[in-house]
């Protein structure tokens, strides 16, 4: 792909677009993903698969007046895209009138795409990747000799083009890239085995932590979890550590998104300008990170994304929509069609290990399994892994409990959170303390 | 009934004027490295979904989606590649990209095809998205929507969704194979929330199958999901907090087989015991559940959403005894752990798609059912839970731990089940939980056919059954001490 593939991909676009009007649609949006990548796996230090990636897909979102049609296809050729079409009308006749739905406001269109930064393309060949994937795995493999077996060392490519056009007359591209290297391993002990992983992953191959970094992490977190134990059911405070704390602030963006808004099916069901955090929260989305994992220069819909305000002092400032949730819900899109793109959250002035001396008594969670979230009451029930901690040290291992609480109150009674923040996922945030959940065990 | 390979022939390979002299050519040339067997996986997929929600009709969606995957397997290394057209130059790429895993040089040959055909399919061949006109789709669902509302005042919102699939496939491998099979698939979702004294709570019901949309029709069948999503919902706005600790557990009948899946089936794939990370890894022929335990996995029962003609390495499925009377008997085999640990394919290679590579998966896991009445049972408990409905779950396949979390659950109080609780999570060790196992039902009962299986970021559709089951102690994981 270069400047020019872009040029006929925008050229593709405007034709699909000029077709579905001379078909009869009102409006029409169409996307195009062009993905390509080279993923190689070693283990036990042997290559055990190389796989090369090629995929594209046009997707068509049509609109008879209010009615929608959608039809997705992976063949660009110029007959498929004229079956594709008729498709997505007759779609259009049997779909209702929905006086909510349609393109984007035209004014809220993107004008200038910033460059941020998201494109490092390199011709990585088969050979170096197995290279690394390799190098990873062996020092993984040689830094504790209870390192028994092994997963895997896996280093991926991945070069994404998005094309998107509308018939307000707006066409936009960009490309970027991704790289990763992730390595698993087990662990024994005493006839019992603990797997653990670590990775790397970012925009520009010349940023991944070295191959030394995630190799030795990965061991070390696997003999760290050998001989866990069970604890004995209790209340204690509880350490999200910073690699799994994302997923907290997950949950509270998919309670205040659109959809779970309009659906009624969100624990911050009118929550707007409410207190959901303690005062000293900020939670801010900034799309336009320069190599941000998550930087986007607009949405699904062609909207401009832009730095907002969703916590100030510990409030709810505003929700997470795309044009349709927010016209449903009389609001203005927050250029989220699709989603978040980077979130930083506000920190504290500890590290991890100051956050444990804090906790004095608890649990530190590093792993956690299930999906056991209800977002329409903030119920929280999940297994978990981790640390027992006493007089603010780790005291050892233990597996086998589940954490639970209610969400809204978790949000409230958060205490901390660490500045060990964590840049492999578009939520950037250090270990969260929370002042007390149930743990479930013997 | 058609043939499928005829059909395969004329939707796959046909149109890009590609026969027996082209695929040759194709594996030869994937072969002509040091390659000990190659395949070539083509695939046409037909995908609509239909979308009710705040009363209307919102969205319709169709996706058509077609390519081909070719495989290079030498010793335990596999090169892979795909394209997303179906013509002979993109095929030839691809052959010369996999077998980049393997040096030059091949002696290998390819075998003889055997052109074989599906004698006895477990499902219709026919397009399930033609079995109902457009307009009674959108009827089906506005009538399900309507049941749900009327049923309850406090019924405020109600999502129905309706999905159907129709895909063929072809499998040409240098061993010899040349299958094809043809494949449908339908599914429905219905999702409800109550609303009572500010009080929110979700109700949801679906099922599915390798059948066409008639099924929706019969006996009321997605009339009933609408019922069963508003009794959910309604119920848990009077649920309390579910207890917390460890504690007998009765598991009900049907999707809780999501226990088996989890707990025993993924550490029984073969892909993790051939590489020793699996808490079962080695243990043929010894105790892993009580004797009351026997666990299959079968692909072979008809319209069901897990099962398959052949698997996608074109290997017939077949009902494979995972535990037998509590001593482990079996793992589930694709063709390359097979091979590695001298052993025969079971049929459970499976792939989301032709751009992803097949490995060991589960088709319909289930547990045969036992002697006790569910009544017997309950009553045998002086204090525990009841847990008779599921979301997902997931395992950690080497230190054996798996959690399901319950969405139904109910307090036993002396012999008997007294009042709802909220949804907890459950959790447990995979080669222990099946000991455990003090008593099991006459009442087996398969899933409605909704379930999804991931694993290393493929999914494929599986089913799970079980009878009701005693567990003597399992840790719950609820809020209430």
């Amino acid at each position: 792909m270069n400047k020019q593939d872009e040029a006929q991909l925008k050229e593709l676009v405007s034709m699909v677009l000029s077709n579905a009007k001379r078909l009869g649609s009102t409006t029409a949006e169409v996307g195009i993903s062009i993905d390509s990548g080279l993923s190689a796996t070693v283990r036990m230090g042997s290559v055990e698969t190389i796989e090369f990636h090629k995929d594209k897909t046009l997707g068509i979102t049509l609109y008879k007046g209010k009615r929608k049609g959608s039809v997705t296809s992976s063949d660009f050729s110029p007959s498929s895209i004229q079956s594709s079409l008729e498709a997505a009308l007759r779609i259009a006749e049997y779909t209702e009138e929905d006086p909510f739905s349609g393109l984007a406001n035209v004014e809220d269109m993107v004008r200038v795409i910033p460059d941020l930064n998201l494109y490092h393309p390199e011709n990585v060949t088969p050979e170096q990747a197995i290279a690394w994937a390799k190098e990873c795995e062996d020092i993984a493999r040689a830094e504790d000799p209870r390192i028994v077996n092994s997963e895997g060392a896996t280093f991926s490519t991945h070069n994404h083009w998005r094309v998107y056009g509308n018939t307000h007359g707006f066409i936009g591209a960009y490309p970027s890239t991704r790289y990763s290297l992730t390595c698993g391993v087990v662990g024994e002990s005493n006839g019992a085995m603990q797997r653990d992983y670590d990775f790397t992953v970012a925009r520009d191959g010349h940023d991944l932590e070295s191959r030394v970094v995630v190799g030795r992490r990965a061991a070390q977190k696997a003999v760290k979890r050998l001989g866990a134990r069970k604890v004995k059911t209790c209340q204690v405070p509880v350490i999200f550590s910073s690699e799994i704390a994302h997923g907290l602030l997950g949950h509270f963006i998919a309670a205040i998104s659109g959809g779970s808004l309009y659906r009624r099916s969100s624990f911050l069901l009118d929550h707007l300008g409410k207190t959901v955090f303690p005062n000293f929260m900020q939670i801010r989305e900034e799309p336009h990170l320069l190599k941000g994992l998550g930087s986007t220069p607009f949405d699904l819909e062609g909207v401009a994304t832009r730095s907002h305000d969703i916590v100030q002092n510990g409030k709810l400032e505003s929700y997470v929509l795309g044009s349709y949730s927010a016209r449903k819900l009389g609001l203005k899109t927050t250029g989220n069609a699709g989603g978040i793109h980077n979130l930083v959250v506000s920190h504290g002035k500890l590290d991890l290990n100051g956050l444990l001396k804090q906790m004095h008594k608890g649990l530190l969670v590093t792993d956690l399994m299930g999906h056991g979230v209800n977002l329409v009451t903030g119920d929280y029930s999940r297994g978990a892994a981790g640390f027992w901690v006493e007089n603010g040290e780790i005291q050892y291992p233990v597996e086998e409990i589940t954490i639970a609480g209610n969400l809204k109150e978790m949000f409230l009674d958060l205490v901390d959170i660490g500045m060990d923040i964590d840049k492999r996922s578009h939520i950037l945030t250090g270990s969260i303390l929370l002042e007390k959940m149930t743990i479930a065990g013997s | 009934m058609t043939s499928n390979l005829e059909t395969a022939n004329r939707i796959l390979l046909e149109p890009a004027g590609l026969g027996d002299t082209e695929l040759q050519r194709v594996l030869s040339k994937v072969l002509g490295h040091t390659v000990d067997q190659a395949d070539l996986y083509f695939q046409s997929s037909r995908h609509e979904s239909w979308l009710l929600e705040d009363g209307i009709i919102k969205e319709g969606a169709y996706t058509i989606d077609y390519g081909v995957g070719v495989r290079a397997i030498s010793g335990e290394k596999t090169g892979f590649a795909y394209s997303d057209e179906i013509i002979l130059p993109a095929l030839e790429q691809a052959a010369m990209a996999s077998r980049s895993i393997a040096h030059q040089g091949g002696q290998n040959q390819i075998q003889v095809w055997h052109k074989r055909e599906v004698l006895k399919p477990f499902y219709q061949e026919e397009d399930p998205l033609n079995s109902l006109s457009e307009a009674e789709k959108i009827n089906l669902l506005r009538q399900v929507n309507e049941e749900a509302r009327r049923l309850d005042h406090r019924i405020k919102q109600v999502i129905v969704s309706m999905a159907g699939m129709h895909e063929i496939i072809l499998i040409v491998g240098s061993d010899g194979t040349y299958s094809a099979d043809v494949r449908p698939l339908v599914r429905m979702n219905v999702s409800v929330i109550a609303e009572e004294n500010n009080r929110r709570e979700q109700g949801t019901c679906g099922g599915g199958g390798r059948m066409n949309y008639q099924m929706f029709l019969h006996e009321e069948t997605a009339l009933n999901y609408a019922r069963e999503a508003v009794r959910q919902a309604v119920l848990n706005l009077n649920a309390i907090p579910a207890p917390a600790g460890l504690m007998p557990v009765v598991v009900g009948p049907g999707w809780p087989g999501v226990l088996l899946h989890e707990a025993v089936g993924h550490g029984l794939e073969g892909d993790f015991n051939r590489k020793g990370s699996s808490a079962f890894a080695g243990r043929l022929g010894e105790r892993v559940a009580s004797p009351l335990c026997t666990v299959v996995d079968d692909g072979t029962l008809p319209g069901r959403r897990g099962s398959l003609n052949i698997d996608d390495e074109g290997t017939p499925t077949q009902c494979t005894t995972l535990i037998e009377n509590g001593i482990l008997k079996g793992y589930l085999q694709d063709k390359l752990n097979a091979r590695l640990m001298g052993t025969k394919s079971t049929g459970n290679g499976r792939r989301e798609s032709y751009a992803h590579l097949p490995m060991p998966r589960m088709t319909n896991t289930y547990m045969l059912a036992g002697d006790h009445t569910p009544e017997e049972i309950i009553a045998s408990v002086d204090k525990g839970l009841y847990a008779v409905n599921f979301g997902g779950g997931q395992v950690d396949i080497t230190s054996g731990k798996f959690v399901f979390n319950a969405s139904e659950a109910y307090l036993i109080e002396k012999g008997k089940v007294t009042r709802p609780v909220k949804g907890a999570t459950l959790i447990g060790n995979g080669p222990d939980v099946l000991t455990q196992v003090s008593m099991v039902g006459n009442d087996l009962k398969l899933d409605r056919g909704v379930g999804i299986c991931g694993k290393e970021g493929q999914s494929v559709p599986v089913g799970v059954g079980q009878p009701t089951l005693k567990i003597d102690a399992m840790t719950v994981g609820g809020t209430s001490q």
